[in-house]
């Protein structure tokens, strides 16, 4: 039996043009007027990404800040339309489907946002950010409202006493408490985490993961699961997705990728990890160039920090394909056999 | 003995909320020392925020600085008025918020903002202090620098947001800096950059820096002394690399214990059990008492800091000291 993927993305992109200010806009037109050459000023966010999640599986997605995660999580969450490609949730394209049918599979995706307090409206109260939803889309009856609107607070460690509180009188942590609260509260079948632990100590991050891997077994939860932390990543995921420059560069089960990263960017990834063990060290800055989505270099998009770059590195874009039963790779190097 | 940068004395920042009075801060004290790297560490919601909010005087009411003394080079920060505490503020105290759009105005060009906040404790021409801006955004690792000016904060991703605020902050050479989760929204690369880039700051301008943070291996790479908090109170402290090998206090002990590349892959994680008690019902006496695997009934009773091995201060009636057989 092949289950058909919970989420799928096709040839998905995303560019963002520039916004001009007025100022900016004359400038830019008295510069056409004059013949000065325009510099191409759109960043390529994401570039190409085909990507298949099966119901249950846990995928972790990790790369450079700056990379296009967070905007590939708003993709798959359905909360942001892609430039070109398609995004499928249960084999429906969400921008094709009638309005109630579509409104039905955003319930069905949540995300937890990177910036806490930004998501979440400062005007209401956490009873209401976390409550309104489930009542709205008769998850709850009115009855039932405060038992449940409890329960989802607790669980996500947050004291039911503060359920009249707004979100400025809590601190970092306790936000993104209210975040992952607000997305589990409506029941989703699809989870996009970005950076959802990320404020949380280490004890109380251990208890909402517990949680996701919990939820993950009874109800067949899905995540995309986007963190900078590899510990937690490699701890939690069954496949990894390396991003950089808005590509997929290697994809393969967290055991794989963390034993043979093949990739000279994961390599290098791998490579910088802190350990609690290495005391007082002297941190080393970046060596080579950061490359720029808005002038992303040709080729492999790597091939300025590349330690193995090769003449055909800068013409050639490598291609993500197959070095090991379910590892892909995007690199040149793997043409030598 | 040369006065320290920073010693704080027995702190207590209150909420004074129309459901009880939350004592976020309650008798904090500890002391940095010019160069120096404080980690301050602890559970979610125990006051870190705070304190470093109580330093730099942007407390808002409901809440006050309830007592205690804040001693900068000397001079007491809580009872300094608000003009003086202006030249002071971004200029040679400086933070890194948690959220940074603490720092960054939505609705204006990241050039505006920069060149603003270089003028306003240097007096250097438009040009210079754009060149400044520029230089600076290139140093927390943000590439074509001249572009990336010209856009407004949404055009960023978080971890460039966070970094435009890391390069607001080290623009003047602050004589103490702190830096509130600056990391989190960071690969390891770009995290090591910004590390490499302010242990050269501590270095070259002796700046004193807190370093408040999760992540305990950045704590562990950086940090020259730990203070941990637990609901409002320090309740251990001591040399860095002594507190991560040795934790003496119970919940520290569980803390490190808690770190999952310790544990192992697909397994439930280890947590503290229980969960945090509301600062407005604290029991009596010590605060982790319902979650301590060794309370007993002394731990009714209020734990003062004693010693209970050279060089480390903690807060608990039945530290996890080798006994002697
Ligand atoms: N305006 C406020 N009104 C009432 N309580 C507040 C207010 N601001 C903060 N608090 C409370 O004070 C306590 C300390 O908050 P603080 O932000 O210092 O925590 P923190 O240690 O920084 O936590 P985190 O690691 O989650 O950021 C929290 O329990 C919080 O709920
Ligand atoms: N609304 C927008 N308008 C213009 N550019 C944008 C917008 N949102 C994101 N970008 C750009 O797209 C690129 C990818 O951003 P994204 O937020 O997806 O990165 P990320 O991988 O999540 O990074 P981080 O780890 O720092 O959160 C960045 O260069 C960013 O400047
Ligand atoms: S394709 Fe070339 S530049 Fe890119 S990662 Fe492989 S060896 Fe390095
Ligand atoms: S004082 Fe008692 S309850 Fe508190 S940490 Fe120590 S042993 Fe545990
Ligand atoms: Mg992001
Ligand atoms: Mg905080």
């Amino acid at each position: 039996m092949t289950t058909a993927p919970i989420i799928e993305l096709r040839g998905v992109s995303k560019r963002f043009g520039p916004t001009y200010d007025a100022a900016a806009r004359v400038a830019r037109s008295i510069a056409r007027q004059f013949g000065t050459a325009q510099k191409n000023e759109v960043v390529h966010a994401v570039d190409n990404v085909d990507l298949s999640v099966t119901r249950g599986e846990v995928v972790g997605l990790v790369g450079e800040s700056g990379c296009g995660k967070s905007t590939l999580g708003r993709m798959v969450a359905g909360i942001m339309p892609p430039s070109d490609g398609e995004v499928r949730f249960k084999g429906d394209d969400i921008v094709e489907l009638p309005p109630d049918r579509a409104r039905d599979a955003k319930l069905k995706v949540q995300m937890i946002f990177q910036d806490p307090y930004a998501s979440l409206n400062p005007r209401l109260r956490v009873e209401d950010i976390v409550g309104e939803a489930p009542l709205v889309h008769g998850l709850v009856k009115r009855a039932d409202f405060d038992t449940y609107l409890d329960a989802q607070l607790r669980r996500a460690g947050l004291d039911p006493g503060y359920r009249r509180r707004y979100p400025h009188q809590f601190s970092g942590g306790q936000r993104q408490r209210i975040g992952i609260a607000r997305a589990l509260a409506v029941q989703p079948e699809f989870l996009v985490c970005d950076e959802a632990v990320a404020a949380l100590d280490v004890s109380i991050q251990a208890q909402i993961l517990n949680l996701f891997m919990d939820l993950r077994r009874e109800l067949d939860l899905t995540y995309l699961f986007i963190s900078h932390d590899l510990g937690v990543v490699e701890h939690l995921s069954d496949r990894v997705l390396i991003m950089y420059l808005g590509r997929i560069v290697e994809s393969a089960p967290a055991e794989e990728v963390f034993a043979r990263p093949n990739h000279p960017y994961t390599q290098a990834l791998l490579a910088e990890v802190p350990r609690i063990e290495a005391r007082k060290r002297r941190f080393t800055a970046i060596k080579g160039e950061i490359p720029s989505p808005l002038a992303a270099p040709p080729g492999c998009h790597f091939h300025p920090r590349c330690p193995h770059a090769m003449p055909r590195c800068s013409q050639e874009a490598p291609r993500l394909r197959e070095i090991a039963p379910g590892h892909r790779s995007a690199c040149h190097l793997n043409d030598r056999s | 003995m040369t006065t320290p940068t920073l010693e704080v004395r027995n702190l207590r920042t209150h909420f004074f909320t129309r459901a009880g009075v939350v004592k976020a801060v309650d008798d904090v004290s500890f002391t940095i020392a010019s160069g120096r790297v404080l980690g301050l560490v602890g559970e979610s919601g125990s006051g870190k925020t705070v304190t470093g909010f109580s330093i730099i005087g942007l407390v808002d009411p409901p809440g006050r600085i309830a007592g205690g003394a804040i001693l900068y080079q000397g001079q007491d920060l809580a009872k300094l008025p608000e003009r003086e505490m202006r030249a002071l503020r971004g200029n040679r105290i400086a933070m890194i918020f948690q959220d940074p759009m603490m720092t960054l105005n939505p609705v204006l060009r990241i050039d505006t903002q920069m060149i603003e906040a270089v003028q306003a404790h240097a007096k250097v021409s438009h040009a210079e202090a754009r060149t400044r801006a520029r230089d600076a955004l290139g140093m927390v690792g943000i590439p074509s620098p001249d572009e990336r000016l010209q856009a407004y904060p949404h055009q960023f991703s978080g971890g460039m947001r966070q970094r435009v605020a890391i390069a607001i902050a080290l623009l003047h050479h602050p004589d103490l800096l702190i830096a509130d989760e600056p990391t989190t929204a960071l690969d390891v690369t770009i995290q090591a950059q910004i590390l490499a880039e302010v242990q050269k700051l501590a270095v070259n301008y002796g700046t004193a820096l807190i370093w408040i943070t999760h992540d305990l291996s950045v704590i562990a790479g950086l940090a020259d002394e730990i203070a941990v908090m637990y609901a409002g109170r320090i309740v251990e402290t001591g040399a860095a690399d002594a507190v991560l090998d040795r934790p003496v206090h119970p919940y520290t002990h569980g803390l490190i214990g808690s770190v999952p590349s310790r544990n192992r892959r697909g397994e439930k994680l280890r947590q503290i059990p229980g969960t945090t008690p509301s600062l407005l019902r604290l029991p009596p006496g010590c605060a982790f008492r319902t979650r301590c695997p060794r309370a007993d009934a002394a731990c009714e009773q209020e734990p003062l800091p004693s010693q209970p091995v050279p060089e480390r201060t903690v807060r608990c009636f039945h530290p996890l000291v080798a006994v002697a057989a």
